[in-house]
């Protein structure tokens, strides 16, 4: 057999459709998880309810949506309506999943995407929260989705956008954020990461192929929790490429 | 109610429900009067220097793109406004006419940052960003369409969003249960474009209605732009797909194409070749300021501006539209 050769970006991609649970409802974030959501929704979970915060719901992932609003985040949908009402659907606990981006992420799973330096005196303006700290205040549980490097991985992030798991246990029920949500998992080019479920700092889970526990470490700018055994994440299928190359981003947007 | 925890942001745009409710009384013809104008009436009447203004949907799908040009065109500067914005606001960010923001992500999508903002913001032009959620800030919106002065939620608690937005953390007196406050937003101007309107302002959008609700019900003036006009008998036929009702809105200005180079749901597709030029030229401030003497300035008005984008490529737009079948 060929072996395949792929990049950490599908890799990445792949890996995170593979977290999708069939049958759940799942907030999509602008860039990288929507071709994670159309993979997933070609593959192992086609009875996923995409929610795009502009108001469309249950779309069928045709073609990428190149916009949070774009026609085809409602194409063949369920409903199209507006803001509020997929965003007060999250705060009623009707979705489970969210799906994110960020530019930084700290061991507690926060998210930063509003500014890199002081906030009234930024080195860097990045676009801001959007939908970002909403998803991950009301979501029961949020995957975020990022490239791994030791700038992104960062102790503490610069601004903190998106509630991840605070400043530890029991610090989102404290800030008031409802009981039962948080992280559940970062995938990124390097690794799968989880949390600690005493401490919520990230752990490895398990790497992609041909990655090192070292290289892992080497590109994290905070302590990782290392398990005694970490596992092995299965390389993209040719199936997984082929969707990912000839049907999702044929335009290569993003891959 | 004590008050647990206050956000350092500034309330940039004070609001009394009260002044809000006499304005609606005394300002708001109840009449069906015809509301058309050119865009040059709309915002030459309209939108002043100052004045706190926002824009639905956003620049990339429904939005009132030759209204914002026109903005520009007609040289209004010291806004303060309300970013939930892609191409609109990036023009007005370029063309340095933006003086605070309620921000919640001005952003290219999918090509990322935008160095619009970035040299805005990073150079102090824009003298505050006031962080909000996109749904805090269109829940402030609700809140002014209910006629109350605040809305809670759990959105933004624990995090630098609340603390560099104008939020309050509250007790709720009911559960005991945390909440943050958000405060009415009522804006002195907005701008929407609908799929259609007749002449007294009622209006119909097709697909998604992005935060159009809220917004129309939240704003002393409203300014529709309508890719057709058509008679109120299609109107009163199908009262169940008006969203906004024609005694909300102050102008109504006819706008075919009026959201290109974005998409308009089942009419047109967005024009990527037209919106990557933006892309590409706005990471200069040299090349925001050609594209904006070409497509702004070069032109007298939004017909004109047709002309220059030519059939062909608006032709291409319809056929790459969203289909129903």
């Amino acid at each position: 057999m060929i072996e395949q050769t792929y990049t950490k970006t599908e890799l990445m991609i792949c890996v995170a459709a593979r977290l999708f649970e069939d049958g759940t409802t799942c907030f999509i974030g602008t860039g990288i998880p929507m071709l994670a959501a159309m993979l997933a929704s070609k593959t192992t979970a086609p009875n996923i309810v995409p929610v795009f915060e502009f108001g469309g719901t249950g779309a069928i992932l045709e073609e990428l949506p190149r916009a949070v609003g774009e026609a085809r985040t409602f194409h063949k949908g369920i409903s199209a309506l507006g803001l509020c009402d997929t965003m007060e659907t999250a705060q009623r606990g009707f979705i489970d999943y969210g799906f994110l981006g960020g530019a930084q992420i700290d061991p507690y799973g926060n998210l930063n995407s509003v500014t890199i330096g002081e906030h009234d005196h930024p080195k860097a303006r990045l676009p801001g929260s959007g939908g970002g700290n909403d998803v991950g205040s009301h979501c029961w549980q949020t995957i975020a989705i990022m490239q791994h490097d030791a700038r992104r991985f960062v102790p503490q992030v610069d601004f903190l956008t998106t509630p991840g798991f605070l400043t530890g246990p029991g610090a989102r029920q404290a800030a008031g954020l409802p009981p039962g949500t948080g992280p559940l998992a970062v995938v990124s080019t390097l690794a799968l990461m989880d949390y600690h479920p005493e401490t919520c700092r990230m752990r490895l889970k398990s790497l992609h192929p041909g990655v090192t526990v070292e290289e892992v470490v080497a590109n994290t700018g905070f302590e990782l929790v290392i398990p005694d055994r970490v596992g092995v994440n299965a390389p993209p299928s040719a199936e997984e490429l082929r969707l990912l190359r000839d049907e999702i981003d044929p335009e290569k947007l993003y891959i | 109610m004590q008050i647990l925890e206050s956000g350092i942001g500034e309330l940039i745009q004070p609001f009394d429900l009260d002044e809000f409710r006499a304005w609606n009384r005394t300002k708001k013809t109840r009449k069906l009067v015809d509301k058309r104008m050119t865009e040059y009436e709309a915002i030459s009447q309209f939108v002043y220097d100052d004045c706190y203004i926002g824009t639905e949907l956003y620049g990339t799908v429904r939005c009132p793109m030759s209204l914002a040009r026109e903005v520009v065109r007609q040289g209004k500067k010291n806004l303060r406004v309300c970013g939930q914005g892609v191409l609109e606001l990036d023009l007005w960010l370029a063309a340095g006419i933006i003086k605070k923001l309620d921000i919640t992500y001005i952003g290219l999508e999918v090509y990322g940052t935008t160095a619009a903002l970035r040299r805005a913001v990073e150079s102090g032009q824009v003298e505050t960003c006031v962080e909000w959620s996109n749904a805090s800030i269109s829940w402030r919106m609700k809140a002014t369409a209910m006629g109350v002065p605040f809305l809670p939620t759990r959105s933004m608690l624990g995090t630098d969003m609340l603390k560099y937005s104008a939020a309050k953390v509250v007790e709720d007196p009911f559960t005991g249960i945390k909440v943050a406050l958000l405060p009415a937003l009522i804006l002195d101007v907005a701008l929407i474009h609908v799929h259609r309107a007749d002449k007294h302002g009622n209006c119909q959008i097709e697909g998604i209605s992005g935060f159009a609700l809220e917004m129309s019900r939240a704003c002393k003036r409203l300014i529709i732009s309508a890719e057709e006009i058509i008679p109120t008998e299609e109107i009163r036929k199908y009262p169940d797909r008006t969203l906004i009702p024609y005694y909300l809105v102050d102008a109504v200005v006819h706008a075919p194409y009026g959201s290109y180079p974005g998409e308009m749901a089942y009419m047109y597709g967005r024009d990527e070749p037209g919106i990557k030029e933006w892309v590409e030229m706005s990471k200069t401030a040299e090349g925001a300021d050609e594209y904006l003497a070409k497509y702004v300035h070069g032109v007298k008005n939004h017909a004109e501006y047709l002309e220059l984008i030519g059939d062909e490529r608006l032709q291409k737009a319809v056929e790459l539209r969203e289909k129903r079948e």
